[in-house]
C-alpha cells in the first residue's frame, strides 16, 4: 500500500503548493490591478489609515497640506486639510475623503503615503507599523509663499496666471492661477458646486483649472521672442538689420496692420527701424516680414527647441499640463503642409498659436540661461518621517535651444523693451530688467489677453517670470501684466 | 532527545510565538484592549502543556511534531480571531479547551489499542450519514448562505458535517481494509459501495446545496479507495462520475450555478441581474462581492502584510467589509495582516502537518492504520485546499472552515479528534518499530 500512499501524499502536496502559487499571484502579481479597482472597499478605507505626509512650501514654515485626525469606532483615519486654503490650490491639488485626488496630491500619492518604501527603509516601515500609524513622507516644494501670495493678490478678481522660476536650476518659485479655490470646501456639503460657481472677471472662471500649466492662451507679441531667436540664430538677421515700417505688412496681397497708435487714429508707424527697435516697440510689420522670410517651418522648429510641442516636465499629473503650439480644432497641430500656416501672423504670436504661462516662463528662462532650457521642478525634496531625505531634486536641463551669442543679443534687445519700449512699467530701480510685452487679440474686439515675460537682473539673471491676465478690455501687456511681473520680480529678488 | 521532549521543546517555541502574536495585537489595538487579555497566551500555553502531559502518558512514541503544529495553527487562528473580535476569541478559546479535552479523552480511551473501533465500523458509517443529513432535519437544521450545513439546538449551533468527516474516514478505513482484495479485482458487483457512496455524496450535495462538503467527502473516499486498491482507473472513473453529477447539479441548482459564475467571472463590465436586491448591478457589487473584497484584502497585504492589528476590515463607518471573515474567510484576514510571507508560512505548516501524517501512514504496519492515517491526512489537506483554493479562485468558492484556524466549535473539536487519531496510529507504529 506504500506506493499509492506516497502518490497520494504527492497529490496533497501539489494541492497545497497550488495554494502558495495562487497566494503569490494575488499578493505579488495582481496587486496593482486590484488596488486601482473602483469597487475596492478595503483600499478606499486603508488609504485613510495612513498619516499622509505634509506638503510644505519652500520656506519650510508654510504648510500647504496637513492632516486632520478622525476617530471612528476605535480606528483612526486621516483626512486632509489645507491651512493655506487657495494659496497653491491648483498645483497642490486635493485628496478628499471620497478618494478623489488632483494635483501633486495625486501624482505624489506614493511618496505621501509611503508606498514608495525601498528595502533599506522597509525595516523602519515595519517598526513604524508595530508602533501604530503608518506615516507617509513630507514633500517640500520650491514655492515661495510670499511671492505666491503677492501674485494672487495682484491678479485679484481677474483670471490669469503667474509663473516665476530660477532660470538656471528650473526651480519654480511661483505658480499662481486665478480664480483660485479653497480645497477644504470639497469636504463640505455642496462644496464642489460652490467652487464651480466661483465668480471672476472672465467668461469661464474654471477655478479648478491650473492656468499656469494647462491654460492655453494666444501668446501674441511675447512670441516675437521665438521669432527673433530664430532670426538671429539662423544668421538671417542681426539686431541691427534694417526695416522700413509703413504701419503694415503685406501678406497674401492684404495689409496686416500694426497695433493702434496711442491716439487711436490708425496704426502706429515707425518708418526706418532696426530689428532691435522692432522688438522694443513690438512692431508687428517688422516681425511679419521676418516671418515671411524665415517661413513657418523655421519658426515652429525654433519653438519646438524651446519646449513647444511637448508637455513640459513637472511633478504634477500629466493630464494637468498642456503642450504649447499651434492648435487646430482643439488639438495640437504640427502642419504637414507649412503653406497652410500664415508665417507673418505666426511671427507675432497670432495665427493659431497657443501657449501656457509655464511655457512662456521657460522661454524667458532659456534666454536668461544662455540658451539652455532648464528643466522646471516644483518638488525640492521628499523627507521621510525620521527626517532622512528620501528623494531630492537636482537641476537638469532639457537641451540647448539657441546659441549663447543669440541669447546675449536677445537679452540686450529685451532690456531695450523695459528701458524705453512697451515694457517700461516693469522697471525696477537699481536692477536691469529684460522683458517682452504681449497683447493678444481675443474673439472679442478691444478685449485682450495681456502678457509679460521677463527676467532680472538682466546680466546675472536670478528670476524669470511670465504673467498672463485674461480678457482685459483695452488692457495691454505693458500696462496690465508688466506691473504684476515687476512686483513678483522684486519680491523674489529681495528674498 | 526522546519524542516527547522534542514535542515539549517545539511547544515552548510555539508558546513564545503565541505570546509575540498576542503582544503585537495588543500593542496595535491598545486603545480597545486591556493588558489582561495578554493572559490568553499564558492560558493557551498551559492548555497545550496539559495536552502534552496526556500525550506523554498515553502515546509516548507518537510523532512529536503533530501536536506543536496543531498548537501553532490554533494559536494563529485564535490571535487573528482575537484581533477581529476579542469576544469571539473567548468563545473560540472555550472550544479549544473542549477540543483538547476531546483529544485527551480519545487518547486515554484508545491508548491500549485503537483498532477496537474497527469492529464498530458500521456504527461509524451510519453515524457519518446521519451527521451529514442532520442539517436537513426540520426543526434544528438551518440554512446559511444558501447552504444547509448548520444545526441549531438551543444556544448551540454546530456543523455536524465536520464530525461526520472523521466518522466517514474511520468507516472507510475499516471497510476498505476488509474489502480491498475483492475491490481490486474490479468486478462489477463490487462497484456497489462506490456507486452508493457516490450517490450518497450527490444526494448530500443536492439536499444541502453544499458543493464544498461533497467535494471533500468524495475526495477523501477516492483518495482512500486509491490507497486501498492502487487502481488509478477507479479514481478516474470516480472523478468522471463526480463530473457528471456536478454538471447535473450545476444545471439543476441555481445556488451552485451562481458559485460557478462567481468563480469564472467575479467582475463584470456590464450590469447583470442581482437576485439579492432584484436590481441590475455589477456582479462584484452583488453576488461575488464577498469573493472580490476578500481578494482585495489579500492583495492589500502584499509581500510583508500590514502587520497584526493593522489590517483594514471595516469601512470608515465601522461596517465589516467581508462577511464571514472569522470563519470561512479567515485566510483573507491572515493574508492581509501577515502578507505573502505569513500566508506562505501558514501553508507550509499545513504541508508539514500533512507530510507528518502521511509519514505515520507509511510506517504503520497494518492496513487499517495505514488507511486511517492516510484518510485523516488527506482529508486535512483537501479541506485546506477546498476553502483556501476557493478564496484564491483556484476552484469555485464553497464555505467550509480552515482546519484549526477558523472560528467554529465543531471544526476545532473534529480536528482535534483527527490529531488524536494520527497520534494514536503513530504511537503504535513507532512502538512496533522501536
Amino acid at each position: 500500500m506504500n506506493r499509492p500512499l506516497l502518490r497520494l501524499s504527492v497529490v496533497s502536496m501539489l494541492l497545497l503548493v497550488a495554494l502558495v502559487v495562487a497566494t503569490t499571484y494575488w499578493q505579488a502579481w495582481a496587486v496593482g490591478g486590484l488596488r486601482d479597482r473602483q469597487d475596492n472597499a478595503i483600499q478606499q478605507v486603508a488609504q485613510f489609515t495612513i498619516a499622509r505626509g505634509r506638503i510644505i512650501a519652500g520656506n519650510e514654515k508654510t504648510t500647504l497640506a496637513a492632516n486632520r485626525r478622525v476617530r471612528v469606532k476605535g480606528q483612526t483615519f486621516f483626512f486632509r486639510r489645507y491651512p493655506q486654503r487657495g494659496l497653491v490650490a491648483q498645483t497642490v491639488g486635493y485628496s478628499t475623503a471620497g478618494g478623489t485626488r488632483a494635483g501633486l496630491e495625486r501624482s505624489l500619492d506614493d511618496y505621501l503615503t509611503g508606498a514608495n518604501t525601498n528595502l533599506s527603509s522597509a525595516l523602519g516601515h515595519a517598526l513604524d507599523e508595530l508602533g501604530g500609524t503608518v506615516h507617509g513622507n513630507d514633500v517640500v516644494l520650491t514655492i515661495r509663499p510670499v511671492a505666491q501670495r503677492l501674485a494672487l493678490r495682484l491678479l485679484g478678481d481677474r483670471c490669469g496666471a503667474v509663473v516665476a522660476m530660477d532660470p538656471h536650476s528650473g526651480r519654480i518659485y511661483v505658480m499662481a492661477s486665478t480664480p483660485t479655490y479653497d480645497p477644504n470646501l470639497l469636504e463640505r456639503r455642496n462644496g464642489y458646486a460652490r467652487i464651480l460657481e466661483t465668480k471672476a472677471e472672465c467668461p469661464r472662471p474654471a477655478p479648478l483649472l491650473n492656468r499656469a500649466t494647462a491654460g492655453l492662451f494666444t501668446p501674441g507679441s511675447t512670441f516675437k521672442l521665438v521669432t527673433a531667436a530664430a532670426a538671429l540664430d539662423t544668421g538671417a538677421y542681426t539686431p541691427d538689420s534694417g526695416f522700413v515700417d509703413p504701419g503694415y505688412c503685406v501678406e497674401y496681397g492684404q495689409r496686416v496692420s500694426n497695433a493702434g497708435n496711442p491716439d487711436q487714429t490708425g496704426p502706429e508707424t515707425f518708418g526706418h527701424v532696426t530689428l532691435a527697435q522692432g522688438l522694443e516697440h513690438s512692431i508687428n510689420s517688422v516681425f511679419c516680414n521676418v516671418g515671411k522670410k524665415l517661413g513657418a517651418k523655421t519658426i515652429l522648429e525654433y519653438a519646438k527647441r524651446f519646449g513647444f510641442y511637448s508637455t513640459p516636465p513637472l511633478e504634477t499629473p500629466a493630464d494637468e499640463r498642456a503642450p504649447s503650439g499651434l492648435y487646430d480644432r482643439g488639438k495640437l497641430y504640427w502642419p504637414k503642409d507649412f503653406n497652410a500656416v500664415d508665417p507673418g501672423r505666426l511671427a507675432f504670436g497670432q495665427e493659431r498659436m497657443q501657449a501656457t504661462p509655464l511655457q512662456m516662463a521657460l522661454l524667458a528662462a532659456t534666454i536668461a540661461n544662455g540658451g539652455v532650457v532648464p528643466r522646471p521642478y516644483l518638488v525640492q525634496r521628499v523627507v521621510a518621517p525620521d527626517g532622512s531625505v528620501v528623494a531630492s531634486t537636482r537641476s537638469q536641463t532639457l537641451g540647448r535651444a539657441i546659441k549663447p551669442e543669440t541669447a546675449r543679443e536677445l537679452t540686450e534687445m529685451m532690456k531695450l523693451v523695459v528701458q524705453g519700449g512697451t515694457g517700461t512699467a516693469a522697471q525696477i530701480p537699481g536692477v536691469e530688467v529684460a522683458g517682452k510685452t504681449g497683447t493678444a487679440e481675443t474673439a472679442v474686439s478691444h478685449v485682450y489677453d495681456a502678457w509679460f515675460v521677463c527676467f532680472a537682473p538682466a546680466d546675472h539673471p536670478r528670476v524669470a517670470v511670465a504673467v498672463v491676465v485674461e480678457d482685459q478690455p483695452n488692457g495691454f501687456g505693458g500696462t496690465v501684466a508688466a506691473p504684476i511681473a515687476k512686483a513678483v520680480l522684486e519680491a523674489l529678488l529681495r528674498g | 532527545m526522546s519524542y516527547r521532549n522534542r514535542e515539549l521543546a517545539s511547544l515552548v517555541a510555539v508558546g513564545v510565538l503565541t505570546a509575540i502574536g498576542f503582544a503585537s495585537v495588543y500593542i496595535s489595538l491598545k486603545s480597545q484592549l486591556s493588558a489582561g487579555s495578554l493572559g490568553y497566551a499564558a492560558f493557551f500555553f498551559a492548555l497545550y502543556l496539559a495536552a502534552h502531559v496526556v500525550a506523554r502518558l498515553t502515546v509516548p512514541q507518537a510523532d512529536p511534531y503533530l501536536l506543536p503544529i496543531a498548537g501553532l495553527l490554533t494559536a494563529i487562528g485564535l490571535t487573528e480571531i482575537y484581533r477581529l473580535g476579542p469576544r469571539d476569541a473567548f468563545r473560540q478559546g472555550l472550544w479549544i479547551v473542549i477540543g483538547v479535552a476531546a483529544f485527551a479523552g480519545a487518547l486515554v480511551w484508545l491508548r491500549r489499542d485503537y483498532r477496537v473501533i474497527e469492529s464498530y465500523k458500521y456504527l461509524f458509517g451510519i453515524g457519518a450519514l446521519a451527521l451529514l443529513f442532520l442539517p436537513l432535519a426540520p426543526v434544528i437544521g438551518q440554512t446559511v448562505n444558501g447552504a444547509r450545513l448548520w444545526v441549531h439546538v438551543g444556544p448551540f449551533q454546530f456543523q455536524p458535517g465536520e464530525l461526520g468527516k472523521i466518522a466517514l474516514i474511520v468507516f472507510l478505513a475499516a471497510y476498505l481494509r476488509e474489502k480491498r482484495e475483492v475491490l481490486a479485482q474490479g468486478r462489477l458487483k463490487d462497484w456497489g459501495p462506490l456507486l452508493s457512496i457516490w450517490g450518497g455524496s450527490m444526494l448530500v450535495l443536492f439536499a444541502t446545496d453544499d458543493l464544498g462538503s461533497a467535494l471533500l467527502y468524495y475526495g477523501i473516499f477516492l483518495g482512500m479507495l486509491y490507497v486501498a486498491t492502487a487502481r488509478v482507473a477507479f479514481v478516474a472513473a470516480g472523478l468522471g462520475l463526480f463530473l457528471v453529477g456536478a454538471v447535473a447539479v450545476y444545471r439543476g441548482t441555481p445556488h451552485v450555478r451562481d458559485r460557478v459564475l462567481n468563480w469564472l467571472e467575479p467582475w463584470t463590465t456590464h450590469k447583470v441581474y442581482c437576485p439579492l436586491n432584484g436590481r441590475m448591478t455589477f456582479r462584484q457589487d452583488c453576488q461575488s462581492y464577498q469573493e472580490v473584497q476578500s481578494l482585495y484584502s489579500i492583495a492589500h497585504g502584499g509581500f510583508g502584510g500590514t502587520g497584526l492589528g493593522h489590517g483594514t476590515f471595516t469601512t470608515a463607518t465601522g461596517r465589516q467589509v467581508i462577511p464571514d471573515l472569522r470563519t470561512d474567510f479567515i485566510y483573507s484576514a491572515l493574508a492581509q495582516e501577515l502578507g505573502l510571507i505569513g500566508a506562505a508560512a501558514l501553508l507550509l505548516l499545513y504541508m508539514v502537518f500533512v507530510l507528518r501524517g502521511f509519514r505515520v501512514a507509511l510506517v504503520a504496519s497494518d492496513g487499517f492504520s495505514k488507511l486511517l492515517a492516510a484518510g485523516l491526512s488527506f482529508g486535512f489537506a483537501l479541506q485546506t485546499f477546498v476553502i483556501v483554493g476557493g478564496i484564491l479562485r483556484v476552484i469555485p468558492l464553497t464555505g467550509i472552515t480552515l482546519p484549526l484556524v477558523s472560528y467554529g466549535g465543531s471544526s476545532v473539536v473534529s480536528n482535534f479528534l483527527l490529531l488524536a487519531g494520527l497520534m494514536l496510529v503513530s504511537n503504535r507504529a513507532n512502538r512496533g518499530a522501536a
